[in-house]
């Protein structure tokens, strides 16, 4: 995803245009690329055991190699996802010993990812956006419904997470937990596996990349930036910040290669076919053939 | 009145009791006084008879010591020298039983008739040396009988020649023959001879019904001796059968001709080179067309060689010019395979051809006719891995049998062929593996609906036990046994699992898939909440890798759950998840197998978790969902508004750029 244009001359290359603002670290542009990738394996290899009554489950589980081989990539895509919330984690950590003095500052801070009050506020100012009744809520960095999505993912980590390990595990775990705990921890899994992927596929990719102003996709978490004009309208709160500081400047960056940006066009739309695809195989096989 | 009868009766015998005898009765010894003379003769129809009477043979004869008058009774109280002729003695006035017999004989009818050939009871027990039959010195002791009977019957005498008697040779061939050599050479008197099975006074003509050599009386004449002969022919004969049926049946004398009787003699096929004479020209055809050509070959490989053509051809008549002009029935095989004919005569392919029709098979359908030969020769079409092709002739689909059939089974000998027996049998070449005959019976084929069927549900365990007996043990003792199960709910069969044509290893993936649904015929909940679980996914999905229904609960040995036998009962569950999950626990054994979210009673847990966790999933899509409705026709207005504003700027941004640079350089 790195910009590697070594054997072009700077002056032959087209200008790729005014420079942008760097809004995601290419650790969470490359965090989220294998977020991405581990989520399709989980929800595919998963959903064929959950919807095994439907024909298409059948095909999708020989095309992966069978029962063995989906069981085998779903646990393998289960420690790459593990991996990438570690890492995240430990980023987090990295980010208060390095930027911030204290955890209060981190998590409470203006630019945190915590839910607090303002998210309430902008989420009724959007309401009222929505119906025509006032204007666009001033937002920041992060608006509450990422910040959902943030948070979602620590949800499902831990639930789903904790789950697949006892189905994984269950020898080890029925020593001290009773045999239907493993039912339980079946239900849970799979349901919560359900909401995930369905909230994922349809609510978070229109909330980011579908909706009008950004369709057919916002590339921002693959390029890491943004053009300004966009970041301005987007958080004008985050840019007024930025501006009042003086800071801003240190933000931005040379936008992305042409050639790149179709790479990562071809990889979202990929992801976003697939993603459409599972939502309508759960679609029918939860409404026309559900038993 | 009575009492003046009786008075006058009493009076007249006293009278004839006291009376002096008119004329005195002979002594024997009056007789003797002219019939001891040796010369003493008559003339009688031209010949000179004796009239001597040996005083000595009459006193050592069974009658010495009787009265002359006794016999000669129209002699008594004559006076001497009395008139000639005497009329006949009467033997009948004491042995009135014999004389009865003898009447109604041939011997007698002649003698009737006035025949001088016509024997006497003199002619057989001879006159005053008469003795006991018991006495050996008797003409008519057993070992004499022979004789006896031979001086009318044997060649060139007067009867032979003057009478209509078609066996010829008769004493030569008696003499040579296992029973006369019995009698004659090693001097067996319980050996029959000429009255044992002819009898003795009351000898009849064969074809007359009350002969005891009458072919319906045969059976009973022999067996007087050869008791045990129908075991020894039991194959052939089936008890009474044979007595009662002796038209259909062959008679003794058919195989063991009556006067040859040797052990041998049927083994020779008597007249088969006669039969050939005929048949064995290619060129022989019927009156109505069909060729009667016998080929020596087709004889030679036949199970049937040493049988002679007459065993099956019965009622050829030797006495006719041509024999077999006598025939007027088809050949019945059941005449010998008695057994067998009464099963197929019960049978599917027994009714269809009693009813006439015409697509019957007959046994020849099969079996073949002259060329006939044994299920154990490989060239023959009753041969094992033969048998699934005779079977198609008629029963492949589009055949006279596929067509008639109306059952649910379709396509019979392919799906057979591609069968785990069909493999076996056609290309293992295991001849002991299951054909069709070896389920369905050869000779007693019966609808499985029939309770006498050998693939009646009844029957079906027993069937497949005749060489899968291990396992129709287990099954005997299993839940799914009428023998150990007393309800009246439908049970399983073998088929019902197996299949009956399609039957593959049980070991084949497509059977282990396939086996969850015969389960849930009958257990439909069960298999259903099976499929809820991750062992029936993965089984839904097409791999056999996890535990299908017979895994847990066993297959052939299935019992109840709370069976002690049971493979889920306490004591043998946590073995049995062990076979696949290495180290399982009691607590593991507790997972629920059928467990179903669906059903809050059974299992309020899952039913609640599963509910919130739905409801969660609900509220959150519903949430999210109706944020995002609101929001696109927003979003499509915000896009407007950001084309308009970034159109507007470009705008002000040209005209800024043109009013400060006229000469033109493009700024981006």
């Amino acid at each position: 995803m790195t910009n590697d244009t070594v054997s072009s001359p700077a002056a032959a290359r087209p200008a790729a245009g005014p420079l942008q603002f760097q809004r995601f670290s290419p650790l969470h542009r490359r965090l989220h690329v294998l977020m991405i990738i581990s989520f399709l394996l989980l929800a595919t290899t998963g959903l064929t055991l959950k919807f095994s009554y439907t024909s298409w489950a059948g095909g999708v589980s020989r095309f992966l190699g069978g029962f063995e081989s989906a069981g085998l990539i779903h646990r393998l895509a289960a420690i790459l996802m593990v991996g990438v919330f570690l890492t995240h984690v430990f980023d987090l950590l990295r980010l208060r010993r390095t930027k911030y003095p204290s955890w209060k500052a981190l998590i409470f801070g203006p630019n945190s990812t915590m839910f607090s009050r303002r998210d309430l506020t902008e989420f009724i100012g959007s309401l009222k956006w929505f119906l025509g009744r006032g204007p666009r809520p001033h937002f920041g960095r992060w608006t509450y419904w990422e910040k959902f999505d943030y948070f979602a993912v620590f949800w499902g980590i831990f639930v789903i997470g904790s789950t697949g390990l006892t189905l994984w595990f269950p020898i080890f775990f029925t020593r001290f937990l009773p045999g239907w705990a493993l039912n339980v921890a079946t239900i849970v899994h799979s349901d919560e596996a359900l909401l995930a992927t369905g909230f994922i596929f349809t609510v978070h990719f229109f909330n980011t990349h579908l909706r009008p102003e950004k369709f057919p996709m916002d590339t921002v978490i693959f390029t890491g930036s943004m053009p300004l004009e966009e970041f301005k309208r987007d958080k004008p709160d985050e840019y007024e910040a930025l501006v009042a500081s003086g800071e801003l400047q240190s933000h931005l960056v040379e936008p992305t290669p042409a050639v790149v940006m179709r790479a990562i066009r071809i990889f979202g739309t990929t992801a976003l076919v697939i993603g459409f695809g599972i939502v309508i195989w759960i679609v029918y096989a939860m409404l026309f053939a559900y038993r | 009145m009575i009492a003046e009868i009786r008075g006058s009766f009493l009076s007249v015998a006293l009278v004839l009791a006291f009376a002096p005898v008119p004329v005195r009765a002979q002594d024997n010894s009056d007789c003797l006084d002219c019939h001891a003379d040796r010369d003493m003769t008559v003339k009688h129809e031209g010949r000179t008879v004796s009239l001597y009477v040996a005083d000595k043979a009459l006193g050592a004869s069974i009658h010495g010591g009787m009265p002359c008058v006794s016999c000669h009774a129209a002699l008594k109280g004559t006076d001497l020298p009395h008139a000639t002729p005497v009329a006949a003695v009467v033997c009948g006035s004491c042995h009135a039983e014999e004389q009865k017999q003898y009447v109604t004989s041939l011997h007698g009818k002649a003698a009737g008739r006035g025949d001088p050939l016509a024997p006497r009871c003199w002619s057989c027990h001879g006159s005053h040396d008469i003795s006991a039959v018991k006495d050996s010195r008797s003409a008519v002791a057993p070992l004499k009988i022979p004789f006896l009977c031979g001086r009318c019957h044997q060649e060139n005498s007067p009867v032979m020649r003057q009478l209509d008697i078609k066996d010829d040779r008769i004493l030569e061939n008696y003499s040579e023959s296992i029973h006369g050599e019995g009698l004659l050479k090693k001097g067996l008197i319980v050996a029959p001879s000429c009255a044992s099975c002819h009898g003795a006074h009351r000898i009849l003509a064969p074809n007359d019904p009350a002969s005891s050599i009458a072919r319906r009386n045969i059976a009973t004449t022999c067996t007087k001796c050869h008791a045990q002969i129908e075991q020894v022919h039991r194959k052939i004969i089936r008890g009474e059968l044979w007595e009662k049926q002796a038209h259909v049946l062959p008679a003794c004398t058919d195989c063991h001709p009556p006067h040859k009787i040797r052990k041998v003699a049927y083994d020779q096929g008597s007249a088969d080179a006669d039969c050939l004479r005929c048949h064995q020209s290619p060129d022989l055809k019927s009156k109505d067309g069909r060729s009667m050509f016998v080929s020596v070959d087709t004889l030679g490989g036949s199970r049937h060689l040493r049988i002679p053509c007459t065993q099956c051809h019965t009622e050829v008549d030797v006495a006719h010019t041509r024999p077999c002009d006598a025939v007027t029935r088809p050949v019945d095989c059941t005449s010998c395979h008695a057994e067998i004919g009464q099963l197929f005569a019960t049978s599917t392919h027994g009714q269809l051809l009693s009813r006439g029709d015409p697509n019957a098979p007959t046994c020849k359908e099969c079996h073949g006719r002259h060329e006939v030969k044994g299920k154990l020769n490989s060239a023959s079409a009753t041969f094992p891995t033969n048998v699934p092709n005779l079977c198609a002739r008629c029963h492949r689909e589009g055949e006279r049998a596929a067509m008639r059939y109306q059952g649910p089974e379709r396509t019979i000998i392919e799906s057979y062929v591609e069968s785990i027996h069909g493999k076996g049998l056609l290309k293992g070449g295991l001849t002991v593996t299951a054909t069709c005959t070896s389920c369905h019976t050869p000779h007693h084929v019966l609808p499985r609906t029939d309770p006498a069927s050998s693939v009646n549900r009844a029957n079906v365990p027993a069937t497949c036990g005749t060489c899968h007996h291990g396992v129709q043990e287990t099954f005997e003792q299993s839940i799914h046994s009428t023998l150990a199960n007393k309800t009246d709910k439908p049970l399983p069969v073998c088929n019902d699992c197996h299949t009956s044509h399609q039957i593959t290893r049980a070991d084949a993936e497509g059977f282990m898939l396939e086996i969850m649904n015969k389960c849930g015929r009958c257990h439909e909940d069960v298999a259903k909440s099976y499929f809820d679980t991750y062992h029936g996914k993965v089984s839904q999905l097409g791999y056999t890798k996890t535990a299908k229904c017979y895994d847990c609960h066993g297959a052939h040995d299935i019992q109840r759950v709370e069976d002690p036998r049971s493979h889920l009962s306490r004591a043998n569950v946590v073995q049995t998840c062990q076979k696949c999950h290495a180290g399982a626990t009691r607590r593991f054994a507790g997972y629920l197998t059928h467990a179903t979210h669906h059903d809050p009673k059974k299992y309020p847990i899952l039913f609640v978790v599963f509910w919130a966790m739905t409801l969660l999933l609900l509220g959150t899509l519903v949430v999210g969902g109706l944020h995002t409705l609101l929001w696109i026709p927003r979003s499509l207005a915000w896009r407007r508004e950001v084309k308009e504003a970034l159109a507007a700027e470009e705008r002000s941004a040209a005209a800024a750029a043109a009013g400060k640079t006229p000469g033109g350089e493009s700024v981006k």
